[in-house]
């Protein structure tokens, strides 16, 4: 998969400048780790209001993807905006634009050393500057969004995967922010526990949060996303309405890769030829 | 095909067996040798040299309102200065700044290899010499805290910054991400993280630090300003009687028993918060 994929076609680049009007607006995005090009020259444009679901094979770049927009990742070449800022201008207050980006991450990262309450007030009063009386005001607010109100004064160690990660989206709902990104929300989670994190998700969708997600979930990506991005080797292969992406893909290598995905227990004739199967697990592990 | 005929096991005992055997002739060694020390000891002129309550009944009160007093005085003030500065010295080593790098490294590397006795010579006697007017805020308290605080820097800043390091990636990019500052994000999430990890080692650093108070002596000290070594070998002198090492050894443990216990107890409340 890492080798010249010469037929990949790349969605071209949408004509409307940076900045305008998008949640999001990526041009022309590179990133490389060393030698390893993780994305290249990635553009896309997403929408206020918009629930965008990246999905691909592991090592495809849909976390780097993700974790440039709010610049965890400081890309190779290319530029990122997020609402009017762009976030690759050396200028930026990156603090002060990432305090409307909530970020929800698949190893949850809540602050063990704070009670469910204090984590979800730290970066309020620290960050946004409000008293702690508003602060805990909101907190209480978004866990009982999350359906978490009874353990404010829990430790993060003595929950279990899915609450820790509902109180992480509560946290990043507490920042009051304009848009959130989800890298893999639900690949750390035991199975009976995924289905209470993305009906939290789901709830948000609902209510119009602007999303970005990265996931495995098929199922909730075909009910809940407006679009459905495939990315594959770096590049975008596929972006568009979840029944079309996933419902009916065009590529053939998303075509593949959903199959397997939705059908992990079976194995084509191809994949049991040395060269088949040698493409079937570098696609998995590249 | 050859027969092979099973070894019997030895004596006809199972491994368990065999154990339990070698381990009763240790006991009964070790029996038979505290036996024939107490019954060789000389139990009278033993207890009249070391144990003589009217002794250790002299050092009282002062043991308790000088010695224990300023050997804790010396410690505290000593560890205080020494976290301070091996907070900093670890946050310079972590930083992408060269210079401050090479600074705390070169720190570290001189003052964890020069004995602290000679780090406290130079600081009591160099600093005087080499800048004359100066005095140490606190006077004698503060050239002390210099003095032995310097050396506990350099352990505590290695032991701080790998605190710093064992804390995961991820806690600074959930802080990052939330729109705190680098700064802020060390000092309430990474730090208080870091010193849950540290506790253990730092009070390692405490208890030596205790027993280095005892180095205070080369400085010449007065009556006053004894702590528990230099108060002991005076009365060691005084009333030629070596009891009075008896009543400071004692007396070092219930300075330091208690911190272990203290850590212990440290540990076990944060054990749900890390």
């Amino acid at each position: 998969m890492s080798t010249t994929p010469s037929g990949m076609p790349s969605v071209s680049p949408p004509a409307a400048p940076g900045g305008a009007g998008h949640a999001i607006s990526i041009r022309n995005l590179s990133k490389a780790f060393g030698d390893n090009i993780v994305l290249r020259d990635i553009s896309m444009d997403i929408e206020p209001g918009q629930v965008v679901c990246v999905i691909g094979p592991s090592g495809s770049g849909k976390s780097t993807l993700l974790r440039c927009v709010n610049l965890l990742e400081q890309p190779t070449s290319g530029k990122i905006w997020v609402g009017n800022d762009e976030m690759t201008d050396p200028d930026v207050d990156i603090d002060k634009v990432r305090r409307r980006i909530g970020m929800v991450f698949q190893s949850f990262n809540l602050f063990p050393h704070l009670k469910v309450l204090d984590n979800l007030t730290i970066a309020q009063t620290k960050v946004l500057g409000r008293s702690l009386d508003e602060a805990k005001k909101v907190a209480r607010h978004n866990l009982e969004r999350v359906g978490m109100a009874d353990r404010e004064d829990a430790f993060p160690s003595q929950l279990s995967g899915g609450q820790q990660q509902r109180i992480a989206i509560a946290r990043s709902l507490s920042m009051d922010p304009e848009l959130m990104l989800f890298d893999e929300p639900t690949s750390a989670l035991d199975p009976e526990l995924v289905g209470e994190v993305l009906a939290v998700m789901k709830g948000l969708a609902a209510e119009g949060m602007t999303m970005m997600i990265v996931t495995h979930e098929m199922g909730f990506a075909r009910e809940v996303a407006d679009r459905v991005v495939f990315m594959d080797g770096g590049y975008v292969v596929e972006d568009g309405h979840p029944s079309q992406v996933i419902g009916d893909p065009k590529h053939a290598r998303t075509k593949s890769f959903l199959h397997r995905v939705l059908n992990p227990m079976v194995i084509e004739p191809d994949d049991i030829h040395p060269d088949g199967l040698r493409d079937a697990i570098s696609d998995l592990a590249p | 095909m050859t027969t092979t005929t099973a070894r019997p096991p030895r004596a006809g005992m199972t491994r368990r067996q065999r154990a339990k055997v070698t381990r009763g002739t240790q006991y009964a060694f070790l029996g038979l040798v505290v036996l024939f020390l107490a019954l060789k000891t000389d139990w009278k002129s033993f207890s009249d040299s070391f144990f003589r309550l009217d002794v250790a009944a002299s050092m009282w009160p002062r043991l308790l309102t000088e010695a224990i007093r300023n050997t804790l005085l010396y410690t505290l003030l000593a560890f205080a200065f020494g976290l301070a500065l091996g907070l900093r010295l670890a946050m310079m080593k972590l930083s992408s700044i060269g210079p401050y790098r090479w600074f705390a490294n070169g720190y570290v590397e001189l003052f964890r290899g020069l004995p602290s006795l000679v780090v406290l010579f130079m600081v009591a006697y160099g600093i005087p010499n080499a800048f004359p007017g100066f005095k140490f805020p606190g006077d004698f308290f503060g050239m002390v805290t210099v003095g032995l605080g310097l050396t506990a820097a350099a352990y505590m800043a290695e032991t701080i910054r790998a605190g710093i390091q064992a804390v995961p990636k991820g806690q600074m990019e959930a802080a990052r991400s939330l729109g705190m500052s680098p700064g802020r994000t060390m000092f309430s999430i990474i730090i208080p993280q870091a010193f849950r990890i540290v506790i253990p080692p730092l009070t390692n650093e405490l208890i030596l630090l205790v027993k280095d108070s005892s180095l205070v002596y080369v400085l010449g000290v007065s009556v006053a300003q004894y702590e528990l070594t230099k108060f002991g070998s005076s009365f060691l002198v005084s009333k030629a009687s070596p009891t009075p090492l008896i009543v400071v050894a004692l007396a070092y443990l219930a300075i330091t028993l208690p911190l272990s216990s203290l850590v212990r107890a440290l540990e076990k409340r944060f054990a749900k918060a890390r």
